[in-house]
């Protein structure tokens, strides 16, 4: 589909607002700016309000009789448990200082897209049945009916938020439209608009452990396949346990990580490095995703598929959980995972065994990331690393939204990689750390069917990557998050060329010197590495 | 559109309060009935959005984090823009309270040519923004001459900070100009750029133009007309004091005054003005990211479906055990 798209095209935004006023300018619902609802089954299996057969571009969204009465329950419902739903709806003064912030407003000139607006449909009919003067005052008060056409409006543009939070870091309340959009998405739910590609994966993680559906015999599969390609690199078969009982550490990565490509790269690091340190750990087939799907539908199936971590943690008896490179995930176990599911009074706070460290940040959840754990070996001089290894990359960083915006993980990845690599550029102030801009794909809106919307909206990434690609010749971006590894070579590919995505432990691996291995010649995408290029070819 | 509505609206209010006070002489009605209705609907309200606010479970510890987490000893974090305890918190919202942290690090986003996304510092709407709050509270705890006797010293001395230009008497205050200036200045912008027309609604003029009457009705009193400020100070000290008396004489400019600040203050807790109370609830400012250190509890922690290793084992035993794994139950 990108193909079909033209770049002058797709540019030519106008951030000017139609004529006609908001309430009365209906969403352009197409194949583009949409994602399909989600399959029958998958809505059954996780015993969903609704299941059907159904697509957002028919006329009827077959939506039960009382739908408004759920909608309407739902927000009360959630005005009682949600101070920040509460306030959020409570306090906004329109001033605007979010509007320009969002990526998709920034790529698609579409005023609801202006994070401000995006709430302001769910406000207007908060105002309407909530509030005093919203019932008296009605339109003049900013208030407004519930419909069927505002329903779709709310599919529409919930489904076109990636609850980045970029918007929140830039409001004077700290106003979070991703937590609104949250919001929306449930209340959605509750009469059955629920997208597939989150629903979908949902319901295989719920069943299999995994968003990809894979199953306990396919994780072996992968795993051992890891370990021979991982072999063919380095000479050295690794050892990569699965659900081994009284490991000390349970690993956890996002599925895409062991299926998917550029993350495959760095699960490959992830094993040269546990190999080094002699590190005592297993993987679990059960608990083989760290990323959550959940997130973008509900707290509730968020702490449905979350609670495996722990549950396999203590079956397994580890003593600690240790996680890998994932954005959404990290949002989960930062600011979710212990209050959901824990306490994890079972398990004893993180303590590398290579260096001592004990990871006090992490002294509740017991779960640490794993650039901190990298990092911290790092720094007391654990790893020798050939940062030469790395020479064929200009290398450039992606703060992925949630680990910049719900944790504050920024100098870790920044440290490894200076460590292990020799050419470090940052992209813009603006575009990086709590500023960073999403990748235009996250939560859930990483689908084929959405691909306007995915490379309008990820435009202002695509245009920082452009600007160290002409600037400094960047050949490489860097992230540590399974969505972007999965949508930024398609958005890369548009805006830019000649960038390629890889994970920090891709990087690590390639410089990590192993003991015993044998002479390197080939980097972990299995290309010769700098200065070995003929001698590959002998 | 809707600024017209809010600007009519106050034409409309200041017309009754001329006409009522001054033709029908109802001084007694907007001297003492509607004040008194006026702060009871103030206070009344406010303290019951706040409380309906706090009584709200925070299921969820979200702060936005804005700065590097506290994590490894030798990674400098950022303890104010991530905070890792209540203390940079309580930093991070004063900061925000008194000094609109966040508006500062506005940015301007602009297309150009090529495409190439341009961020341009924006520090107007802050610096608009903080005249306009600072002097209203500047100008509100001055009043406190009025409904004082004797004047505190405290109030003399932030009058004699605030005044700086002396044509005559009396001696004009900054903060007199700064916000006439700064409610322009917020009314204009929401007229001229057109992303903020099309977000505006009646609720968000309407405040600016009534603040506005009350800053120039109060201005043309102090400056142009002489009000009796003797008779003034009694009807405020009374009301204060709940002891209502009303002099005659009194113009009816002040009558408009004190009729438009009544409508405001019954009109905030119903309106978006309460974001003054709401900003301190707001917990993506107002708590530490602290949640992987101390447990965060939800009141209402839901009991959800789960899907356990057990019935995990019993649907994959067979593949598991063909392909070498290991085995809960054999
Ligand atoms: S920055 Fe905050 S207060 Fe201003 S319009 Fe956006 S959400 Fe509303
Ligand atoms: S959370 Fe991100 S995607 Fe959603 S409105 Fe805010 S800036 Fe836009």
């Amino acid at each position: 589909m990108s193909e079909t798209l033209k770049q002058e095209e797709l540019v030519q935004i106008d951030y000017k607002p139609p004529g006609t006023g908001w309430m009365d300018t209906k969403p352009d619902i197409r194949k583009g700016k949409i994602n399909w609802g989600a399959v029958q089954k998958s809505v059954e299996y996780l015993d969903l309000p609704n299941p059907r057969k159904w697509s957002p571009t028919d006329d009827d969204w077959q939506l039960p009789k009382d739908w408004k009465k759920i909608i309407l329950e739902g927000m009360r419902e959630r005005i009682e448990k949600f101070r920040t739903f509460q306030v959020f709806m409570d306090i906004c003064v329109r001033c605007g200082a979010c509007a320009d912030k969002c990526h998709f407003f920034i790529g698609s000139g579409d005023p609801k897209n202006m994070p401000v607006l995006r709430a302001e449909l769910l406000r207007a009919v908060y105002r309407k049945e909530f509030t005093l003067a919203g019932k008296l005052m009605g339109k003049m008060a900013g208030a407004r009916d519930l419909t069927e056409d505002v329903l779709k409006e709310w599919f529409f543009y919930f489904f076109q938020c990636t609850e980045c939070r970029r918007c929140s870091v830039f409001c004077p309340y700290g106003i979070d439209t991703a937590e609104i959009t949250m919001m929306g998405r449930e209340l959605l739910s509750l009469v059955g608009l629920e997208i597939d590609w989150i629903t979908t994966p949902a319901a295989n993680c719920f069943r299999t452990g995994n968003h990809l559906g894979i199953q306990p015999h396919g994780f072996q599969d992968s795993v051992d396949f890891a370990v021979d390609d991982l072999e063919d690199i380095i000479g050295i078969k690794v050892e990569a346990p699965v659900n081994k009982k009284g490991a000390e550490i349970l690993f956890v990565v996002p599925s895409a990580d062991y299926f998917g490509d550029p993350h495959y790269f760095g699960f490959l690091g992830y094993l040269a490095l546990f190999h080094e340190i002699g590190l005592d750990y297993t993987f679990s087939s059960y608990a083989s995703e760290g990323g959550n799907f959940g997130l973008f539908h509900s707290n509730q199936m968020m702490k449905r598929l979350n609670s495996k971590i722990y549950m396999e943690a203590k079956r397994l008896g580890v003593k600690w959980v240790l996680g890998g490179e994932c954005g959404h995930m990290w949002r989960v176990i930062n600011q979710y995972m212990d209050t959901m599911n824990g306490p994890a009074d079972f398990l004893e706070v993180p303590k590398s065994p290579i260096t001592g460290t004990v990871f006090e940040n992490a002294r509740s959840t017991k779960m640490v990331h794993i650039t901190e754990f990298t990092a911290d070996l790092i720094k007391n001089g654990k790893l020798k690393l050939d940062k030469s290894r790395n020479d064929q990359w200009r290398i450039t960083f992606h703060d992925s939204c949630n680990p910049a915006r719900a944790m504050g993980i920024l100098e870790e990845p920044r440290y490894i990689i200076n460590s292990v690599a020799n050419n470090f550029f940052e992209m813009p102030e603006n575009c990086i750390k709590e500023q960073t801009f999403c990748c235009g794909g996250g939560a859930g809106l990483g689908t084929e069917e959405n691909m306007e919307m995915r490379l309008r909206g990820g435009l202002p990434r695509a245009n920082a990557v452009k600007y160290v690609h002409d600037k400094h010749g960047v050949n490489v971006l860097t992230c540590m998050c399974a969505i972007d590894k999965a949508v930024l070579p398609t958005l890369i590919d548009y805006w830019v060329s000649g960038v390629q995505i890889g994970s920090v432990h891709e990087l690590v691996g390639n410089a990590l010197v192993i003991k015993g291995e044998k002479e390197r010649t080939l980097d972990m995408r299995s290309d010769p590495l700098p200065g070995k290029e003929e001698t590959e070819d002998v | 559109m809707n600024a017209l509505i809010s600007f009519v609206a106050v034409i409309v209010l200041i017309i009754i309060s001329f006409v009522g006070a001054q033709t029908l002489g109802l001084s007694y009605l907007f001297a003492v009935i509607i004040p008194y209705l006026a702060i009871s609907i103030f206070i009344f309200g406010f303290v019951y959005r706040v409380i309906k606010w706090a009584r709200a479970p925070v299921p969820f510890r979200i702060p936005t984090t804005c700065g590097q987490q506290k994590s490894l000893s030798w990674i400098k974090n950022n303890p104010i823009e991530n905070p890792h305890n209540w203390l940079g918190a309580f930093i991070r919202m004063a900061l925000e309270v008194l000094l609109f942290r966040s508006l500062f690090k506005n940015t301007k986003t602009t297309l150009k040519d090529g495409p190439r996304l341009v961020y341009g510092m924006n520090q107007l709407l802050w610096l608009g923004g903080l005249l306009f709050h600072w002097s209203f509270l500047i100008i509100f705890i001055r009043h406190f001459r009025f409904f004082m006797e004797p004047v505190p010293w405290c109030i003399k001395a932030l009058e004699n900070l605030d005044g700086f230009l002396q044509i005559g008497l009396p001696v004009v205050f900054m903060t007199d100009i700064f916000i006439v200036a700064a409610v322009t200045y917020l009314v204009l912008r929401r007229l001229t750029d057109s992303k903020l027309r099309y977000i505006s609604l009646v609720a968000d003029f309407f405040p600016l133009f009534l603040i506005l009457a009350i800053a120039v009705t109060g201005i043309l009193m102090r400056y142009f007309t002489k009000v009796d400020i003797i008779g003034v100070k009694d009807i405020a000290v009374g009301i204060f004091s709940f002891n209502p008396v009303v002099p005659d004489g009194i113009s009816s400019l002040f009558f408009i005054h004190l009729f438009l600040v009544s409508v405001l203050i019954s009109y905030f807790p119903l309106s978006k003005l309460m974001h003054m109370g709401g900003i301190f609830l707001s917990p993506t400012r107002n708590l530490a990211n602290n949640n992987r250190v101390v447990r965060h509890i939800n009141p209402w922690n839901p009991k959800v479906k789960m899907h356990t290793y057990e019935e995990y084992e019993d649907e994959f035993r067979e593949v598991m055990r063909e392909a070498g794994m290991p085995l809960d139950k054999e």
